[in-house]
């Protein structure tokens, strides 16, 4: 592996060895005093950041941490892009200072294609951490983590993701690899929440299907988790207006509540990528229940991030 | 792989060091020398703990368990570590999935540890050991167990219970399989003209 650039075409195999790896790195780690493994030593991590993240960025720098990379933590506001740069000099400018790896968020999608581009002829891999409205592949991989965790397995489940599927990267990145990993995945939101196309987006061959549904209601009951979204107003075109007529109303289609809590099945693990905002898509009251495993989605975060970094990282690239 | 006679040479340039019954009988011997070496049993003896090194590590140290306590009547610690994520030589080799490590009951703390590996070559896979087991806890001793030492140490590193000593080259590769993982048991040198090293 070069680069993780999405999750549309992962192989499951190439992402069962991802689960397996941070999987293993988590047991490896687990009632430790000392949580650090020598792995990565000498590495040099950057991550830079176009956009705001509290958990990604500090998931991917204690991963790097904890295997013993050093890890730079390069934010726009912080740097020569608030100066004018482009991307590009800022990303060249990362791997002759001695990046090993280049942890890109930004705002426009497909921003980390085009670095790995630029960066083609250097030694230096390039992970997506989230572009725009196109893709999230390591949240992908630790919801993916994290249902195998509390579900058992993948395949043969059938997975809600709920709300603004439009503006989200990680819903895409998500119907991709679930699709792949066997998973039925069912895209819930209101119609002009739903991106054109939705249906498509399981891969030929896929193992699992991606199916749309704007009723909440009639999906919970036969679902084994549940993945609520934020409505991402930062992405939003004009008005959020334009989407749905008020939070309140959003709030009574496709919100997760108490009520509709009781419509799971009782295995049913309710997910969320945070950051959330209680009262909207989902309860205070759903979002602290055991059904929740998003504190567990973090932790997992971690662990997933520590195998993409030791696989991008560690090992002679065969391919290459 | 088929079982064949002992010393035989096969065309492809494999020749077999050690059949199922000599592999039984080495098991035997370095069970007792565990058991000799360490006074098990005895009154000022330290509990022992063997961990096996993945992959032909954790086999044998089933089966030195299993001798160990036919033999003795005592039941020693047994278990595997993993070393993938201390070895210096991962970004010189194709990537290398991981492995579990899996630490008996009570630890490894003040413990007699002996880590146990099918081929003791270079060394960097013990010293990885050392590191692994730094982390993992204080071991009071750390002893080490191979079935077979082919030479060629990069590192001070000594075994303390030697299967076989076989003399090798560089480019030959000692191949060892156990009925657990390979099917059938024995030991082979084989003879390669591309060799990548899988042993250390």
């Amino acid at each position: 592996m070069r680069h993780l650039l999405s999750t549309a075409g992962m192989s499951p195999a190439a992402a069962e060895t991802l689960l397996d790896t941070a999987e293993t790195l988590k047991k490896t780690l687990l009632g430790r005093e000392v949580r650090k493994l020598p792995t990565l030593r000498g590495r040099t991590v950057v991550t830079l950041f176009h956009e705001n993240s509290t958990r990604t960025r500090v998931s991917f720098e204690v991963a790097g941490k904890w295997m013993s990379a050093d890890v730079i933590n390069v934010s726009a506001s912080g740097s020569s892009a608030s100066k004018g740069e482009s991307l590009r000099d800022t990303a060249t400018t990362l791997s002759a200072a001695g990046a090993d790896l280049v942890v890109v968020r930004h705002p426009a999608s497909g921003a980390a294609h085009r670095l790995a581009g630029w960066l083609s002829s250097t030694n230096t891999a390039v992970v997506n951490a989230g572009d725009g409205t196109h893709e999230h592949p390591t949240q992908a991989l630790l919801d993916a983590a994290t249902l195998r965790e509390r579900l058992g397995t993948i395949a043969g489940r059938r997975i809600a993701i709920v709300g603004d599927v439009l503006h989200s990267r990680v819903a895409r990145s998500n119907a991709y690899l679930l699709s792949a990993l066997g998973a039925d995945v069912v895209l819930v939101a209101p119609p002009t929440l739903t991106p054109v196309g939705a249906a498509t987006w399981a891969e030929p061959g896929a193992g699992g299907t991606v199916t749309v549904s704007h009723d909440l209601d009639a999906e919970l009951p036969t679902v084994d988790a549940v993945m609520m979204l934020r409505v991402q107003a930062e992405r939003v075109i004009g008005d959020v207006a334009n989407f749905f007529p008020s939070v309140r109303e959003y709030s009574a289609a496709y919100g997760l509540d108490g009520r509709r809590l009781g419509l799971l099945p009782e295995h049913a693990v309710v997910l969320h990528p945070g950051p959330m905002l209680r009262g909207m898509e989902i309860a205070s009251t759903v979002a602290d229940s055991p059904r929740a495993a998003i504190n567990d989605q973090v932790r997992n975060g971690v662990h997933v991030r520590m195998a993409v970094l030791y696989h991008l990282l560690a090992g002679k690239d065969e391919g290459a | 792989m088929a079982p064949r006679s002992r010393g035989a040479t096969d065309p492809g340039g494999e020749r077999h060091l050690l059949s199922s019954g000599d592999v039984a009988r080495t098991v035997a011997r370095m069970a007792h020398q565990i058991i000799e070496k360490t006074a098990l049993g005895g009154p000022t003896a330290r509990s022992v703990v063997l961990l096996g090194i993945p992959a032909g590590g954790v086999p044998l140290a089933e089966r030195l368990a299993a001798a160990v306590a036919e033999f003795s009547g005592v039941r020693i610690g047994l278990g595997r570590l993993d070393v993938t994520l201390y070895r210096d030589d991962l970004r010189r080799r194709p990537h290398r999935p991981l492995s579990s490590t899996v630490l008996p009951e009570g630890g490894i703390d003040d413990k007699l540890v002996v880590l146990v590996d099918d081929v003791l070559y270079s060394g960097r896979t013990v010293r990885a050991a050392l590191d692994a087991l730094r982390d993992a806890g204080r071991p009071g001793a750390v002893q080490l167990a191979v079935l077979v030492d082919r030479g060629h140490r990069e590192l001070p590193v000594r075994a303390d219970y030697v299967g076989k000593n076989v003399p090798t080259s560089h480019g030959e590769q000692v191949v060892v399989t156990f009925t657990e993982t390979d099917g059938t048991d024995g030991v082979y040198l084989r003879r390669e003209a591309h060799h990548e090293e899988s042993q250390s």
